[in-house]
């Protein structure tokens, strides 16, 4: 079984996590264009390599940051939102 | 037959026809070069080949033939989509279907056996009515049926009445079947090679020269080649290749597995499929159940299998035939699919003038094989995107015009 370290709970079952995708930017909803919505809703992160995603821990409720290689699926680092922005782990 | 046999037995020297050539040389220049000899790929070569006359045309396939999805995917060939502009799409992919074999001269043993989708909730047997009404207005055979009906059309199924899985309905789409993926594949290859379209496997794609906004030439892991125009139909690589020419596209990549067992006595002689079970399956000519699902929870670039979803595809199955519960498994795999926010693929044009867009076929890309490579063709053919493609233009995203399949896809494909 696939363990996941949560900032929250600790090493739980992967099977008590949800994934929610890839971070991205906030948006300024003031002054962005249908092309910057559209590149917001449907464009995202798919490389071969690191990518900084959001995963909840369900029973909990508690939202987190993961760093996850999409090739070997490791998880590199989990921790807290408050730690964004923070500089990414090299792939 | 049986002389000519014993003639071959005999001779010593005897050459074994080859359907498809080995791989040539690559040339200095090709009118159309097509990336990936997936399905898709190597049905639009056919088309351009037999109706456009193109025949200055390479295939390059990074591994061997038709060996990424087109070999994984579990071959359900459907038109119940819910919207007009997929419905009208997937229609015409399952009549060319009908008449594939004798278009090929090959046997893709095409199984038209009819899809029943089974309801568990009064709020899926609604969205079935909504999918039926679609598809008539559309011409497709499709009903919404009562479990009485659902059990004459398959009567192995566990209704589970008044279990936590009652089956209370179900969507019967006659026009559904099942085809042999390698030989569609194949047959869509050998007719091409016939026409001198040139396949070479082992030929990795690896980047692209532009001259303003088109593209001059490829390179590749055998040379570089100039080019006229080029197909994009790299599968669960389009994401990738797409970057290599510049263009963003909206896909990331998820696995998706499935899973056969041990041939067993033909008893299924219909796909079933259950959304609320994320499990679906087909009986196959070998007498193996076929068991698909839905993808993986989360993204990934990587073929390896997990026991988790094994095991979620184990229990929908025994769900539904509780009589399977000691047949072993025989085979188990996963694919690359390049899933789109829509589920519907991305068709047509590109930010370059040259360059075509045969991608985002994620879980459900096998049954357009024909109306894509058709289609597809047509497009190069004329330098614009075909009329029925239109809705797919990957600027539908700029313009917030998606085509949300997402209901009529999931555990279905
Ligand atoms: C488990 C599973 C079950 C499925 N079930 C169904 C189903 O029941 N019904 C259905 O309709 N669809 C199904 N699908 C989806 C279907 O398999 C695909 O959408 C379809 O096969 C796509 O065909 P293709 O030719 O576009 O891609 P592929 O068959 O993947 O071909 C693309 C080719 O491009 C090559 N390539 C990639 N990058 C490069 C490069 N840089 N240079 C050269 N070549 C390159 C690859 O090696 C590959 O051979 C399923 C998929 C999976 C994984």
């Amino acid at each position: 079984m696939k363990i996941m370290n949560c900032p929250l709970n600790g090493p739980r079952n992967i099977s008590e996590f949800t994934c929610f995708g890839p971070v991205h930017d906030a948006l300024d909803t003031q002054s962005i264009s249908d092309s910057g919505w559209s590149h917001y809703l449907f464009y995202h992160e798919n490389k071969a390599g690191i990518i900084r995603e959001w995963w909840r821990h369900t029973p909990s409720n508690y939202f987190f940051i993961a760093e996850r290689h999409t090739v070997t699926d490791e998880i590199v680092a989990t921790y807290s939102p408050s730690e964004l922005p923070r500089t990414e782990s090299k792939s | 037959m049986p002389l000519t046999l014993l003639k071959y037995g005999l001779k010593r020297d005897h050459v074994p026809h080859r359907e498809i050539p080995p791989t040539p040389d690559l040339k200095r220049h090709y009118d159309v070069v097509i990336v990936g000899g997936g399905g898709h790929g190597l049905a639009a070569a056919h088309y351009l080949s037999k109706y456009h006359g193109i025949t200055k045309l390479a295939v390059l396939e990074k591994g061997y033939l038709a060996g990424g999805n087109t070999a994984r995917n579990t071959t359900t060939i459907r038109s119940n989509y819910i919207t007009n502009q997929s419905i009208r799409f997937y229609k015409e992919a399952v009549s060319l279907y009908e008449n594939m074999s004798h278009e090929l001269n090959f046997n893709v043993m095409f199984s038209q056996r009819g899809q029943l989708t089974l309801a568990h909730s009064e709020a899926t047997l609604r969205s079935f009515h909504l999918r039926a009404e679609m598809g008539k207005h559309h011409g497709t055979r499709i009903s919404v049926v009562d479990p009485r009906q659902v059990k004459e059309i398959c009567p192995h199924l566990n209704m589970d009445e008044r279990g936590q899985h009652e089956i209370v309905g179900g969507l019967w789409h006659e026009d559904g079947g099942t085809a042999r993926h390698d030989a569609v594949a194949w047959g869509y290859a050998a007719q091409a090679a016939k026409r001198g379209v040139e396949i070479h496997q082992r030929t990795e794609v690896l980047g692209f020269d532009k001259v303003g906004d088109r593209i001059s030439s490829i390179r590749t892991s055998r040379g570089t080649v100039s080019v006229g125009h080029v197909i994009q139909a790299a599968g669960g690589a389009n994401e990738h290749v797409a970057k290599m020419a510049g263009i963003d596209m909206p896909i990331r990549c998820f696995p998706l597995q499935a899973m056969v067992t041990q041939p067993l006595k033909p008893f299924l002689d219909t796909l079933v499929s259950s959304a609320n079970l994320h499990t679906y399956l087909v009986q196959s000519s070998r007498g193996e159940i076929v068991i698909g699902g839905g993808s993986d929870p989360y993204q990934l670039i990587s073929t390896r299998s997990t026991l988790v979803l094994k095991e979620q595809l184990a229990h929908g199955a025994l769900q539904l035939f509780p009589f399977l519960h000691n047949v072993k498994l025989l085979r188990q795999w996963a694919g690359i699919t390049d899933m789109t926010p829509d589920y519907t693929p991305i068709m047509g044009a590109s930010p370059l003038k040259n360059y075509w867009l045969d991608c985002g076929w994620g879980t459900w890309g096998f049954k357009a094989t024909p109306v894509a490579g058709k289609y597809m063709a047509e497009t190069v053919a004329n330098e614009r995107a075909a009329d029925i493609l239109l809705p797919f233009s990957l600027d539908r995203f700029e313009k917030l015009a998606l085509i949300n399949e997402m209901g009529a896809t999931a555990a279905s494909h």
